[in-house]
């Protein structure tokens, strides 16, 4: 029931915008985030963005995980050594 | 690296723990994900994952499921609801029967569908009958703004919007079961943010990591509640992409102005103080109960249905005697076998 999908938005006219979502466009409410611009990745849930996808943070993430894969190679030298 | 690679990792450090611990997981999509991935079958045997109270379709009171047929069965009205509800049985009947029956029961997305069609039906009544947690409550209390600023004289919504902080609060104060940590939902967080679970921290001394949608999401979720039982219990938020740290301000300004906390029924668990989400006197035109005198009897409960307790954490939805004998997807006894969401339909698909 709390599902979401990632959509990009791609025009904004009021409280409504197109957003773009496995190229499929949809007219969504933004009345949750009136200041989300186009170009940015919403949550989509029942007809609503309910969140501004944080870039930022997704591109942390990555990070996170390059870091995670750089340990994990050194834990494979370890082994081989 | 690729996601298999990484889920690999955290398998292997979640491995490394070797004490007995019980994680729940309060969210049906999480459930999903977990059924879906197999993610049960590639932890260690002391590692449980428990699906608790996460899927509102299924803790929705056979009452309350009652009520909407009720609604449906009132001659000339519109009734509109999500597509997991109509296949939830009530007492005797459900939507879909109603519909088969000739009701006009509509299956919607979003309660904006619902007030399209109320402009397109002047002459018609027509009700949403609304549940989901905080993620979907502000999309009801925006689509009731919509209606008053539309001057929409013929919508009215059933409020059976839940909150979710007070059910953990009553599922760990009714001692039936050990928990040693929570996997919180991604997008019931997104809207009430981070800080709203940290009594489980303070007062039960649980600790929560808040977890998105993916099979890492939920590995590296369990990573941090391991790493918890040594630095001791608190919230973390996995989630920081969706989730921030206040919530949505929008959306929860939305809920304050249209509802109020009420006392609600929940399936298996009973009434929860304060985790209900009722229509303040100030917006009781769009209340269909308060528009229309709908009669419901006593609710009839199935016998031998195990939901209440599997909603619990107490039984697994195996541990069932009708799990997958008489209660299958195709012919569905209790709520948690008809949602996709609800953990008797997610174990059965995935076993």
């Amino acid at each position: 029931m709390c599902l979401g999908v990632t959509a990009r938005v791609v025009k904004i006219d009021g409280k409504k915008a197109d957003v773009e979502f496995d190229g499929v466009i949809q007219t969504i409410s933004i009345a949750m985030t009136p200041e989300v611009k186009i170009g940015e990745y919403v949550m989509l849930h029942a007809g609503f963005a309910i969140s501004i996808i944080d870039q930022q943070q997704a591109e942390e993430t990555i990070e996170i995980f390059m870091e995670i894969k750089k340990m994990m190679e050194e834990e494979k030298r370890h082994e081989r050594g | 690296m690729n996601e298999a690679d990484l889920a690999q990792w955290f398998i292997n450090e979640i491995k490394k723990c070797k004490r007995p611990l019980v994680f729940m997981e309060v969210c049906g999509t999480h459930t999903m994900t977990i059924s879906r991935y197999g993610l049960r079958s590639v932890l260690p045997d002391n590692i449980r994952l428990l699906s608790g109270p996460g899927c509102p379709v299924c803790v929705t009171a056979t009452r309350d499921i009652d009520m909407g047929i009720a609604f449906a069965r009132i001659p000339g009205l519109i009734l509109t609801t999500f597509g997991d509800m109509i296949r939830v049985p009530g007492s005797n009947s459900s939507l879909l029967r109603e519909r088969v029956n000739g009701r006009d029961v509509r299956v919607v997305y979003s309660i904006l569908e619902a007030l399209e069609i109320a402009r397109q039906n002047p002459s018609r009544q027509v009700v949403f009958y609304s549940v989901g947690f905080e993620t979907t409550a502000p999309s009801t209390a925006f689509g009731i703004m919509e209606a008053k600023t539309a001057n929409l004289k013929n919508f009215s919504v059933i409020c059976i919007h839940k909150t979710l902080p007070n059910a953990l609060r009553v599922l760990l104060d009714s001692g039936e079961i050990g928990i040693n940590g929570f996997l919180l939902p991604g997008h019931v967080s997104a809207i009430i943010g981070v800080r709203a679970y940290d009594f489980l921290a303070k007062e039960y001394s649980i600790g929560g990591a808040v977890a998105g949608f993916e099979p890492n999401d939920i590995l590296s979720a369990i990573l941090t509640l391991i790493r918890q039982q040594q630095s001791g219990p608190m919230i973390e938020n996995e989630y920081r992409r969706v989730v921030k740290e206040a919530g949505n301000e929008a959306a929860l300004k939305a809920m304050q102005l249209v509802f109020r906390p009420c006392d609600s029924e929940w399936r298996g668990i009973g009434v929860i103080p304060g985790s209900g989400l009722m229509i303040n006197a100030d917006w009781q035109e769009y209340d269909a109960l308060q528009r229309f005198q709908v009669d419901v009897g006593e609710p009839v409960e199935h016998k031998g249905c195990a939901c209440g307790e599997i909603l619990r954490g107490v039984k697994l939805p195996d541990e069932c005697t009708m799990f997958g004998t008489v209660c299958t997807p195709e012919n569905p006894l209790g709520p948690c076998m008809v949602s996709g969401e609800g953990s008797c339909a997610a174990y059965y698909r995935y076993r």
